[in-house]
């Protein structure tokens, strides 16, 4: 070790991933559908992608998973909280619309409109 | 991708009670669900909660599983980490509420906590210098090799008050500026991490949790001193922790953490372990330099002090594991902020290892000043049973107790010593009303008079004698007198012993004698244990109101005392019965009892 820039250096390298061990209650928080129904129509790529998608982007957000809520024809189901709480409910996700969701939602901090319960549950 | 981190407890209380089969179950299952890619399994130090070990943390949800089974890892390998549904019988209760889980910090246990020196226990795989260094580790020496001079780093620590953890509580910036004093040339930097005292493993928690805060730690204190060699003096006896800290010393050489110009600064530094075989007096520091030396650890005189005259007669600084541990932070986050948590004379937290009668068994790290009530009722979450709260012994056998009356006491050293007590190195035994004082300072006093290593006879002989006198008065021998010839030795061999060992020795027996006087009179006057300890001044005695005449005592009675016919009331032959309570225990009417 011969500098504090070394040291940065690694501590970077180190950092990513360890979010995982803070997620504090003000992150935002998404939740993927990962019950029988969710994992059979194709939850766990989706989970995956966020997961990916969001280290890439290094943002403060806690990707975890829940249960059947009970709109099994819907799954895969994610759900996105913010820090008040707020749902957002994205339906008949796939790894590209995961994608998608964290660069316009959780980056750009827009709905996509489209892809919620709202948009194609009617 | 990983997307979940389970931290399982590899401390030893927890390893005692499986958690290598947990991690070894846990790997399995997750192989068996294809999840090893996705979920990772970090083995961590101690939490604190050892009472309700193995422990498991999964995150990022921070669910906290406690008292795990490697049965149940399936389940929770097939429900929490693969669809998502947290186990709830499996959860710690304190952390649900009304069907909704709470994080563990605002537990009652952890609520009132604030960890400083065991910020990493629980929180970082100690194996793994990375995850150390991700958590803000070298920071602090890489700061001072580049930014500070030793005299800033020593003024820093004067400013922050940290005292000495180990016991004796003397301002650690104080003692490097006495060593950094002495003339260039060799000087040493010690760490005493032979923690002996009967129930405290604050030191053992932060070498298997934290290993590289104390490497960090050493080399400051080597900078600060003109120091470029350091031994840790630890227990043969904590293996997982003698492993991780060799572990560590290898990763931060390798790293370049440990060697010659760290930092590119002109400053070399390299540590050794030394392993004691467990002699209680090694905890005194001269004779832990002697046993590092290659001799039998004894101690001898001070002055000279080992700031000027320690190690291979060269000025060393020596201090205690916790009080390295909390010096990394003090050099980032500044000394006003230590100094802004504690006391006016005792600042920063203290760790403490709860044990004896109380729920919560564990290790807790609160701040100075926080009251003895607190710490018992809140966070160690009371004395089960029921029972009511007699005294809690700190410092171990060099302490003393505290009685209820001292309950609402701001716990920090200079009150402590003022109510006949002492910090220590942080055991903390809860004892309730069923514990006699009398046999408490005979257990401590058997204790120092077997670890008195027989160099000066004041402790030797001294220590043996008050041992012998409290034997008899245990026995029902004691005479009218006896406590005014206790207390009179007591202070002969406080005054005239060689080293800490023997000055505090017969601080049990004093603090006991100062606030359960009456109890120590009742057994010399009345010849009667108040508590019922005390196997020669009790009798078992079956009620005849309650006694059935089942039988199933003269039974259990391995010495044939209990007579009696069915369905009539049994007796006892006090001269054939030996005090064992086998009969207490098997009788369902609760008709025996001891008085």
């Amino acid at each position: 070790m011969k500098s504090l820039e070394e040291l940065k250096a690694i501590r970077e390298k180190a950092r990513a991933g360890m979010g995982i061990r803070e997620g504090g209650d003000d992150a935002v928080r998404v939740v993927v559908g990962m019950a029988t129904c969710g994992i059979a129509a194709g939850a766990r790529p989706v989970l995956s992608a966020f997961v990916e998608e969001v280290a890439k982007e290094k943002l403060d957000v806690q990707v975890g998973q829940t249960g059947c809520i009970g709109i099994c024809q819907y799954e895969p189901v994610v759900e996105i909280f913010d820090p008040k709480g707020e749902k957002t409910t994205y339906v008949k996700m796939t790894p590209e619309r995961a994608v998608t969701v964290v660069h316009k939602h959780l980056k750009g901090g827009e709905i996509v409109t489209e892809y919620t319960i709202g948009a194609i549950g009617k | 991708m990983i997307r979940s981190h389970v931290l399982v407890c590899g401390g030893t209380g927890c390893t005692s009670s499986g958690s290598e089969e947990i991690i070894t179950s846990l790997e399995k299952n997750l192989d068996k669900a294809g999840l090893t890619e996705e979920v990772k399994v970090v083995k961590t130090g101690c939490f604190g909660l050892c009472a309700l070990g193995p422990i498991m943390i999964v995150y990022p949800e921070g669910t906290f599983y406690s008292m795990v089974k490697p049965n149940d890892i399936s389940e929770i390998v097939q429900e929490h980490l693969l669809k998502g549904r947290i186990v709830t019988r499996l959860v710690y209760d304190e952390t649900v509420k009304d069907d909704e889980i709470t994080s563990l910090e605002e537990t009652d246990f952890y609520k009132k906590q604030k960890r400083v020196a065991l910020r990493n226990c629980g929180v970082i795989n100690p194996e793994d210098i990375n995850e150390y260094i991700a958590f803000d580790g070298y920071q602090a020496l890489g700061k001072v090799l580049t930014e500070m001079t030793p005299e800033q780093v020593i003024q820093t620590i004067k400013d922050s008050g940290l005292r000495g953890r180990g016991g004796a509580g003397f301002p650690t910036g104080l003692k490097w500026g006495f060593a950094a004093a002495q003339p260039k040339g060799q000087k040493y930097v010690c760490c005493n991490a032979d923690e002996g005292d009967p129930g405290a493993f604050m030191d053992r928690s932060v070498l298997e949790g934290d290993p590289h805060a104390l490497i960090e730690a050493m080399a400051i204190a080597g900078y600060a001193i003109g120091a470029d060699k350091g031994f840790v003096y630890v227990r043969a006896e904590y293996p997982i922790a003698v492993r991780r800290l060799q572990i560590a010393v290898d990763q931060a050489r390798e790293m370049g953490l440990l060697g010659t110009n760290i930092f590119g600064a002109d400053f070399s530094f390299d540590l050794e372990l030394r392993l004691g075989a467990g002699a209680f007096v090694c905890g005194e520091e001269t004779a832990l330099m002697t046993s590092i030396e290659g001799h039998r650890g004894e101690p001898r005189p001070r002055p000279p002090f080992p700031a000027v005259k320690g190690l291979f007669g060269m000025p060393t600084v020596l201090n205690n594991v916790e009080t390295y541990a909390n010096v990394p932070r003090i050099i980032l986050l500044g000394a006003d902020w230590f100094a802004s948590m504690g006391t006016e004379k005792s600042k920063g937290t203290k760790v403490f290892a709860l044990g004896g009668k109380i729920t919560n068994t564990g290790l807790v790290e609160i701040p100075m000043g926080t009251t003895l009530r607190e710490i018992i009722e809140e966070i160690g979450g009371g004395i089960p049973g029921g029972k009511a709260f007699k005294a809690a012994q700190t410092g171990g056998p060099s302490g003393g107790c505290i009685p209820a009356k001292h309950f609402d006491i701001p716990i920090d050293y200079d009150n402590l010593i003022s109510i006949g007590s002492m910090m220590g190195s942080g055991g903390m035994i809860v004892m309730d009303e069923d514990n006699c004082m009398v046999d408490i300072a005979k257990f401590f006093l058997d204790f120092t008079v077997d670890e008195s290593c027989g160099k000066c006879a004041p402790c030797r002989i001294g220590t043996k004698r008050l041992h012998e006198m409290l034997d008899r008065i245990t026995k029902g021998q004691g005479k009218p007198g006896d406590l005014d010839k206790i207390e009179k030795l007591c202070y002969y061999i406080k005054e005239n012993a060689l080293c800490g060992l023997g000055q505090t020795a017969p601080n049990p027996v004093l603090s006991t004698i100062r606030h359960f006087r009456e109890e120590y009179e009742a057994h010399i006057n009345q010849k009667k244990c108040p508590c019922a300890v005390c196997k020669d001044l009790l009798d078992i005695e079956i009620l005849p109101d309650k006694c059935i005449g089942c039988t199933v005592c003269s039974k259990v009675c391995p010495t044939n005392a209990i007579s009696g016919e069915v369905k009539k009331t049994h007796v006892i032959d006090q001269s054939k019965c030996v005090k064992c309570g086998a009969c207490i225990e098997k009788c369902r009417f609760s008709a025996i009892v001891k008085r």
